[in-house]
């Protein structure tokens, strides 16, 4: 009941908010006004609702997600993509013991697993990368997404040298480092994946014996 | 009663062929997209026997049926084109209502009946927006699919000139591209280029009219893996939760907002649902 209340007079002073708008001209403003894009986020705030484990916190936008959001659909200036990358390659964080290849078999089970970090997952359970869900990997399995590239012959094609395995531990750990914008999650920046489980995805990717390179 | 039973059976022998076709596909090695052909020759033939017609004959009845503390049918509901008018109005809205200040959808506009005419509590009226696939229908999903069926074969028009809606619709769209959460997933990572898929889920790029159209006019759909029909509250609902965000609120300003974005650019083409999806 009290939740009602608060949510009306939230709508109510949304409305009025609106209203004000449209007395004071501000409706007609196009969608790439920085105003609409905080009356939008402002917005965004009062309509959703915490539940499990995602916060309202999740609406709190970083420097790259507001930059990215902002410039969606258009060209990235160069200066934006420099900043947003620099900014990103900063926070990557290689393991202390320099081991940067765990078991390919495990890390087949986390680009499988699509689990973790939406409200209706388990919390206690690990998190999956999901990462045929957009891009293909191991030949054997077909039903894979097409939203990035194909990872197939990853190692094969590019050398299994330290240098090929030190891009793919921080490209999986903060994609934003290397294509601003890009759409692949910040697996180790958001602590989505465990420095063990980068180190099994980075094995499926570059251990010679790993299906990906067959 | 009769042709009722046989269209159940014909969905239920249809649900039965999709299974098979599910099994077969990942039994056989077809390519991607030959299985996406064949699922859309299998979603032609389900159409004679879409199952959403039982939400519709349902919700047709719960339109009639007095309700409520009040005991009031949606006879006096005004979804836009006057009381009790259901023919075309889901291909006019959202639409600003001036008796509520405020742009609704029809999933909004049916609960502020069933709260200011019926007497109903919100919360009474919005316990239960979506069933749970098995005993606990949703009432609000019957009416639904009985409203947005009588916009069937009518032209998308939602009234972008005015200024409220055109408002909510920039809002909208601003939605779209929000980048957020543990994942920076914005509807637009997904739903933002043309030939795209997850897994062997084809992706509408709704940046484009033409995908824009195709998706918003096939909305609300029997859900086949679910057993319910969907609205497009859920759908929306349910893209949030798989973008990691919080729970987007039944009815808020934000839902609202992005369903009066892809509303809008639904407009011109002839609404087509409910459908069926797999």
């Amino acid at each position: 009941m009290h939740d009602t209340i608060i949510r009306r007079s939230l709508l109510a002073g949304a409305a009025a908010m609106a209203a004000a708008a449209v007395l004071y001209g501000c409706a007609t403003t196009r969608a790439d006004d920085p105003q609409v894009a905080t009356r939008a986020t402002a917005m965004m705030k009062a309509s959703f609702k915490e539940r499990g484990q995602a916060k309202l916190d999740r609406l709190n936008q970083d420097e790259t997600q507001r930059l990215c959001s902002e410039y969606a659909g258009r060209t990235l200036p160069p200066s934006v993509v420099d900043s947003i990358q620099k900014e990103n390659l900063a926070t990557v964080k290689y393991p202390a013991d320099g081991k940067l290849v765990g078991d390919w078999k495990s890390g087949e089970r986390i680009a499988q697993s699509g689990q973790g970090f939406q409200y209706s997952d388990d919390p206690s359970r690990p998190a999956g990368a999901n990462c045929y869900a957009c891009h293909q990997l191991a030949p054997q399995e077909l039903s894979y997404g097409t939203i990035g590239p194909s990872l197939y012959h990853f190692g094969k094609l590019r050398g299994y040298t330290d240098e090929t395995r030190r891009y793919a531990w921080a490209k999986i750990y903060n994609a934003e480092a290397f294509n601003a914008c890009s759409n692949m999650p910040r697996f180790g920046h958001h602590g989505i994946l465990t420095e063990q489980q980068i180190r099994d995805v980075v094995a499926l990717l570059t251990d010679p014996a790993s299906p990906v390179n067959q | 009663m009769l042709p009722m039973k046989r269209r159940a059976l014909a969905a239920t022998a249809a649900i039965a062929a999709f299974a098979a076709l599910g099994a077969a596909g990942i039994a056989g090695v077809a390519l991607a997209q030959s299985t996406s052909d064949e699922i859309q020759k299998y979603r032609d033939a389900l159409q004679d026997g879409n199952p959403a017609e039982l939400w519709e004959a349902r919700g047709e009845e719960l339109w009639k049926t007095p309700r409520g503390p009040k005991k009031v049918s949606f006879a006096s509901c005004d979804l836009g084109l006057g009381p009790g008018v259901v023919k075309g109005a889901y291909a006019q809205l959202p639409k600003y209502f001036d008796d509520a200040k405020r742009v609704m959808d029809l999933e909004t506009r049916l609960v502020w009946c069933m709260v200011e005419q019926q007497g109903m509590t919100h919360a009474d009226a919005t316990k239960n927006a979506f069933g749970n696939g098995s005993q606990r229908k949703s009432d609000i999903e019957a009416l639904v699919a009985y409203v947005t069926s009588q916009s069937r074969g009518i032209r998308m028009n939602v009234a972008l000139d005015e200024p409220h809606v055109r408002d909510m619709y920039a809002l909208g769209e601003k939605m779209f591209f929000f980048r957020g959460g543990s994942h920076d997933f914005a509807c637009a990572t997904c739903h933002g280029e043309d030939g795209k898929r997850i897994r062997l889920q084809d992706l509408p790029n709704l940046t484009k009219t033409e995908g824009a159209q195709k998706a918003y006019t096939t909305w609300p759909a029997y859900r086949v893996s679910q057993g319910e029909l969907r609205t497009f509250q859920w759908r929306l609902n349910d893209c949030f939760r798989q973008q990691r965000f919080p729970e987007l609120v039944f009815g808020s300003d934000a839902s609202i907002a992005l369903t009066a974005y892809l509303a809008g650019r639904a407009n011109g083409a002839p609404y087509d649902g409910p459908a069926i999806k797999r």
